[in-house]
């Protein structure tokens, strides 16, 4: 029915939704950065097909963005001041796990709902993966809704990131998306980098970094 | 053939103030109950032959209104609910020809039953609003006397008070759905409503009318408060047959007027009735999780069968209003047929309930066990009950699930957006009840009728009479028998759906082998004979070759229980800890679930507490604010009791000149 | 002459699970023994188990009841003839158009059910924890099962087992999302119904971890040997089961060709063997879930299948 191409690149859409449904379902921050790191792994893997497909060399550069800064270097450097500041044991859901599922879901069918019956003319490749792509931004957005701790929403946005760098590239021709990309992980980087200074401020009353030296000895 | 029904029926309601004069002496248990017996199963046979002989016949008698008189008329669907209610009569008649025996209050039964059945098959027969309100009005008013017939108890009496609010209050929507189908002219013949629909605006209102006024008495949440006290309030027998046949004869209203009488459905019709059906199978199963009655248990479960064939009827309509004939006659017949599952399997499980508490005086679960060595007999009929109702190859429980989740599966060519989001949902919630179902009944009979006894009651129970146990037998045998030859079944309600949802299924009983094919031998099939046969079979070369070629000696032993067997069976699961986890799981959230342990101080001799608390949310939004706001505009209004003479001539004169004042202004 | 060959190839499909259950079940041991550096117990060990125990008498508690020593026998006919409607080398079998999909799941379903009951028969402790448990587990498994069945039948147009697989062995599938979805619950649902880590310990008998275990305590002798069979048959059967809608290439469309035979049946062992195999990896490498973290992944399985069937609701393609 479909070729080959269409169904790969779906699957690759659909796996973006399903590995944010994973990271609803987890409850403790070092399995969720891992979770995360996966999620950008598979939008690499799916900006790729979608440069190969479209021949379209500009979008392999965004791809090798998403590989290294979001799939390896945001990640590790997550996890290490998460383990450095101690944070890593609060669990911090608003609803249990199953409520969020369900709105999850609900969110899903609303993405579909939308997209499908708003973009009723266009080429069904580009439509379907608009609503993947919608559900991935719906599914950061209740992420951020429903967690309390700075570092799963800040998560939860890159989720959403995400999303929308997935429909730039399903689009076919969207311009800049090179430079759109650069510019949301830098404003991605500066959001992270303020929340650990509050964090280490209130943790250590300044953020002076030779003042943690002086813990670095006897409590260690 | 109507005229054959109506004297039947008449016979009926003759042995009412029979049974009043014959109540005390020794033979008025066998002469109604037998009498009702014969009548039913007259009743049965009319039905069969209507619906296989493919005529209707009408007829009008000179009573109730006059310028209207009374319309009877048996036609397909009419007889097809003739069967279901009347086989239910006919069994639980037989049953109670050996259980009434145990009843305390006679003289408070006997006249109501023959009237009870009576009213039933009239509600069937009616061709006109007038004596079909009358005849349910009837019934309610029969079926209250029979709930308070044990009025010693004071949960009876109010049982019965909520039962006349919520009956009323169905009749009066009832009418007023009649009362606007027949329109300005004020015909109220049924044929006459047949040949002029009423307007899109208007069919709307008679639809949730409709659904409100059959869906009460039928159980339907949130209008279904008071089924689970009425329905345990009453003899056993009579149980049976309100939650059996009664909520049938509401789905046959509902039935009646949704597809018969008010003309073509619009497209959304089916998503209000789906969504109460799907909502109404998932909290009755759950609601029947949380009690340790097991009456109550049954009648929440029969709340939950009841949303199961909503959600199917809705599907139904679904189908309708898109034109597919094929696929509504589907998921109709699943919705029929698990009608007359319900009732064979419910009127099954009450009698033996029945059984259970004439032979240890316990309604309580929590108070019974071991019943399996004490009643060997009820135990195999009740299990047969009970794996039919968790819908188990190869019983009939099953053939009408299995038929409603291929109407599921038809379901994706329908074009609204609504409906291709709601109907897996609902799917998805049908087969959530179906799992929790299993997990209530083995929760009933492992509780109820394995393990060991709980009380003293429980350890010395008896068999209950041969006649009645010969009742249920009959019952479980047509389960086994309609679960192996369903399509015989389907066949027959070919007229049925050829009425009500204008098409019929392909015809079954010339598929080779007795397989049912609902829609193409590529798509889907069952077998439910070769399955039975294929399951006994296996069974027997197991055990033919195990007990051939391995040992087959038994030793009885202490229970090894890990090697610290306890003595005690207060150490077994009860009811409430075999419900835990799932109490934990949803209970939670639906039902406001708290588990609170109190333990004592170390020293102290007192003993540690342990307490389960559960809400029930619909009678708190719902009903607990009802009952208030009414008592509170009762207490304001009650100053009316009180006035001079001089106010009360006011209000007279401020009536009268208001209604002059309408009548002036009215152009 | 082909009803005949029909007959004969049904027959051999039941003889082929009964025999190849309890080897499945063993690879499974050896491969988690090699895994964790012991030499582990031989691959034939559960024949040689299921011997011994047919030999001893089997030893009956005071109260136990004639259901109970008859459950052991519907649970065994019941899965077998499961068992036997999954096609395994060969679709197309003769009796695939008696049950389908659905009504696997059912049958499934009722041994489950005697099994609980078998629990509650004997009136202590451990029955009841086993019973309920497993009620719990089945009450969200089951409609996660049922919505995967869903999924797939929208898509294969037919719930028969027999038309899936030859469905889905031909070009017109694709890749799908739903398909995808399908497969991850089918894969959480079998590891739960087979009482596998991380929802029960099949190699335990600590009352705290044991779901099945608690249910089968009382059994000794030939009837512990037929649930143990049928244990080992239903694990067969979900691994069977998920490769032939999944993995069905080498699956022979109703054929006597004696190489199209035997390159399903190679194809079958070889599907087995590295379902064992993985199955095996997944268990040593994960450990037990707590009780109550088992409805939340039973939950998460449920929703997947449950987006699954909506976006094959939605639209053709996906």
């Amino acid at each position: 029915m479909h070729g080959l191409a269409f169904d790969i690149a779906h699957m690759l859409a659909g796996s973006l939704v399903v590995v944010s449904f994973l990271e609803l379902y987890q409850d403790r921050i070092l399995a969720l950065i891992n979770v995360y790191a996966a999620h950008a792994l598979v939008l690499t893997l799916s900006v790729a097909w979608q440069a190969l497909v479209q021949e379209a060399p500009h979008l392999y550069v965004t791809a090798l963005i998403a590989l290294a800064f979001k799939a390896i270097v945001i990640p590790v450097a997550l996890r290490r001041i998460v383990v450095k500041l101690g944070i890593h044991r609060e669990i911090d859901n608003v609803v249990g796990v199953g409520l969020a599922m369900l709105a999850g879901i609900g969110l899903v069918a609303l993405s579909m709902v939308v997209m499908l019956r708003v973009t009723a003319e266009a080429d069904p490749l580009a439509r379907e993966d608009l609503a993947f792509a919608l559900s991935v931004v719906l599914l950061g957005l209740l992420m951020m809704v429903t967690r309390r701790n700075a570092v799963s929403q800040v998560i939860g946005f890159m989720s959403l990131e995400n999303g929308l760098v997935l429909a730039a590239t399903g689009a076919k021709g969207m311009p800049l998306v090179v430079e759109i990309s650069v510019a949301f992980s830098v404003l991605i980087a500066f959001i992270v980098i303020g929340i650990f200074l509050f964090r280490i401020r209130e943790r250590f009353d300044t953020v002076d970094v030779q003042a943690l030296d002086r813990f670095r000895g006897e409590r260690r | 053939m109507v005229i054959d029904a109506l004297i039947a029926v008449a016979a009926l309601l003759f042995l009412a103030p029979t049974g009043i004069v014959l109540a005390s002496s020794s033979i008025g248990r066998p002469t109604i109950y037998g009498a009702s017996l014969a009548l039913s199963l007259a009743l049965v046979i009319a039905g069969v032959v209507s619906l296989s002989g493919h005529h209707n016949s009408a007829a009008v008698l000179p009573f109730g209104l006059p310028w209207l008189g009374a319309h009877f008329r048996i036609d397909a669907l009419s007889a097809f609910f003739l069967i279901v209610v009347n086989l239910g009569g006919a069994a639980v008649s037989l049953f109670a020809l050996g259980y009434g025996r145990h009843e305390e209050f006679p003289g408070r039964v006997l006249p109501f039953y023959p009237a009870y059945l009576a009213a039933m098959n009239l509600v069937l027969l009616s061709a006109d609003a007038f004596s079909f309100l009358v005849s349910w009005e009837f019934m309610s008013l029969s079926s209250w006397a029979l709930v308070i017939a044990h009025h010693n108890v004071r949960e009876n009496i109010r049982a019965g008070y909520i039962y006349l609010l919520m009956a009323s209050f169905g009749t009066l929507a009832l009418l007023f759905a009649f009362g606007l189908m027949a329109g300005a002219g004020g015909d109220y013949a049924f044929a006459a409503m047949r040949a002029a629909p009423p307007t899109a605006g208007l069919a709307a209102l008679v639809l949730i009318l409709a659904l409100v006024g059959a869906g009460s008495k039928a159980g339907l949440v949130p209008l279904h408060a008071w089924l689970p006290h009425a329905h345990p309030a009453a003899p056993s027998h009579v149980s049976a047959l309100m939650s059996g046949v009664m909520t049938k004869v509401a789905v046959y209203g509902f039935i009646r007027i949704v597809f018969d009488l008010a003309g073509s459905p619009a497209w959304w019709w089916s998503m209000p009735v789906i969504g109460i059906g799907a909502l109404t199978a998932v909290m009755g199963v759950l609601y029947a999780l949380m009690q340790s009655d097991l009456k109550r248990v049954l009648a929440y479960s029969t709340i939950e069968n009841i949303g199961i064939i909503f959600v199917a009827l809705g599907l139904a309509l679904a189908f309708k209003a898109n034109a597919m004939t094929f696929a509504a006659a589907l998921a109709m017949t699943a919705a029929l047929l698990h009608v007359l599952n319900h009732s064979l399997f419910k009127n099954l499980l009450f009698c033996g309930a029945g059984a259970v508490l004439a032979s240890t005086g316990q309604r309580d679960l929590e108070r019974l066990g071991g019943l399996i060595h004490r009643m060997p007999q009820t135990a195999f009929v009740f299990l047969v009950g009970c794996a039919a109702i968790s819908a188990l190859p190869p019983l009939n429980g099953f053939v009408s699930e299995w038929l409603a989740f291929q109407a599921i599966l038809v379901s994706p060519q329908l074009s609204s957006w609504g409906l291709k989001l709601m109907i897996p949902a609902a799917g998805a919630l049908l087969a959530l009840s179906a799992a929790l179902a299993g997990a209530c009944f083995v929760r009933v009979y492992g509780i109820a009728f394995l393990g060991r006894p709980r009380s003293d009651a429980a350890g010395s129970a008896h068999e209950i009479e041969r006649v009645s146990v010969v009742a249920m037998g009959i019952l479980a045998g047509a389960c086994l028998v309609l679960g192996i030859l369903p399509g015989f079944a389907i066949d027959a309600l070919a007229p049925v759906t050829q009425i009500v949802a204008g098409g019929r299924m392909p015809v079954q009983t010339s598929v080779e082998w007795l397989s049912i094919v609902p829609i193409a031998a590529s798509r889907s099939s069952y077998n439910g004979l070769l399955v039975f046969l294929f399951i006994t079979a296996s069974g027997m070369i197991g055990a033919f070759a195990i007990h051939r070629l391995a040992s087959d000696k038994i030793r009885r032993s202490a229970i090894w229980d890990c090697g610290f067997p306890d003595p005690s069976p207060a150490t077994q699961y009860t009811a409430d800890s075999f419900a835990q986890p799932i109490r934990r799981i949803f209970g939670t959230l639906v039902f406001r679930a708290r588990e609170l342990g109190e333990m004592p101080t170390p020293n102290s001799t007192a003993p540690a507490r342990f307490v389960a608390v559960v809400h029930d949310p619909i009678w708190d939004t719902l009903y607990a604010p009802l009952v208030g706001f009414v008592a509170f505009a009762a207490e304001k209004l009650n100053v009316l009791q009180f006035l001079t003479i001089r106010r009360y001539l006011t209000l007279v004169f401020v009536a009268l000149v208001l209604l002059l004042l309408v009548l002036a202004a009215w152009p | 002459m082909a009803l005949i060959h029909d007959l004969l190839f049904q027959g051999v499909q039941m003889l082929l699970v009964l025999l190849l259950a309890p080897l499945l079940t063993g690879f499974v041991r050896k491969v988690k023994a090699r895994l964790l550096r012991r030499r582990g117990p031989p691959l034939i060990q559960p024949y040689r188990d299921l011997a011994r125990l047919l030999r001893k008498d089997v030893v009956l508690a005071h109260n136990a009841s004639w259901l109970f020593r008859v459950i052991p026998y519907l649970i065994f006919a019941a899965t077998w003839v499961a068992a036997s409607l999954v096609p395994t080398f060969r679709s197309g079998l003769l009796f695939s158009w008696t049950a389908d999909l659905i009504a696997l799941i059912a049958l499934l379903g009722s041994a489950r059910f005697f099994l609980a009951l078998a629990g509650m028969d004997a009136g202590t402790g451990f029955g009841g924890i086993g019973a309920s448990r497993e009620v719990m587990i089945a009450s969200l498994a089951e409609p996660a099962m049922m919505m995967i069945v869903f999924a797939i039948a929208l898509i294969a147009g037919s719930t028969q087992l027999s038309t899936m697989a030859a469905f889905m062995n031909s070009p017109e599938v694709g890749l799908r999302v739903s398909l995808g979805l399908g497969l991850i619950a089918l894969v959480i649902v079998a590891i739960a119904e087979n009482a596998r880590i991380p929802v029960d310990n099949p190699a335990t008998h600590l009352e705290l971890t044991m779901v099945h275990e608690a249910m089968v305590l009382e059994y000794s002798g030939r009837h512990l040997a037929l649930i143990e069979l049928a244990s080992f048959l239903k694990l067969l059967l979900y691994v069977s089961l998920i490769a032939c809608l999944f993995v069905p290439w080498g699956i022979g469309v109703a054929s006597a060709d004696p190489t199209e035979v035997a390159i399903g049946v190679a194809g079958y062992v070889a599907k087995l063997a590295a379902g064992g195999f993985l199955l095996a990896v997944f268990e040593t490498a994960i450990a037990k879930m707590r009780v109550f973290r088992v409805p939340q992944l039973l939950g998460a399985a449920l929703m997947l299948a449950l987006l699954a069937t909506l976006l094959s609701f939605v639209s053709r393609s996906f």
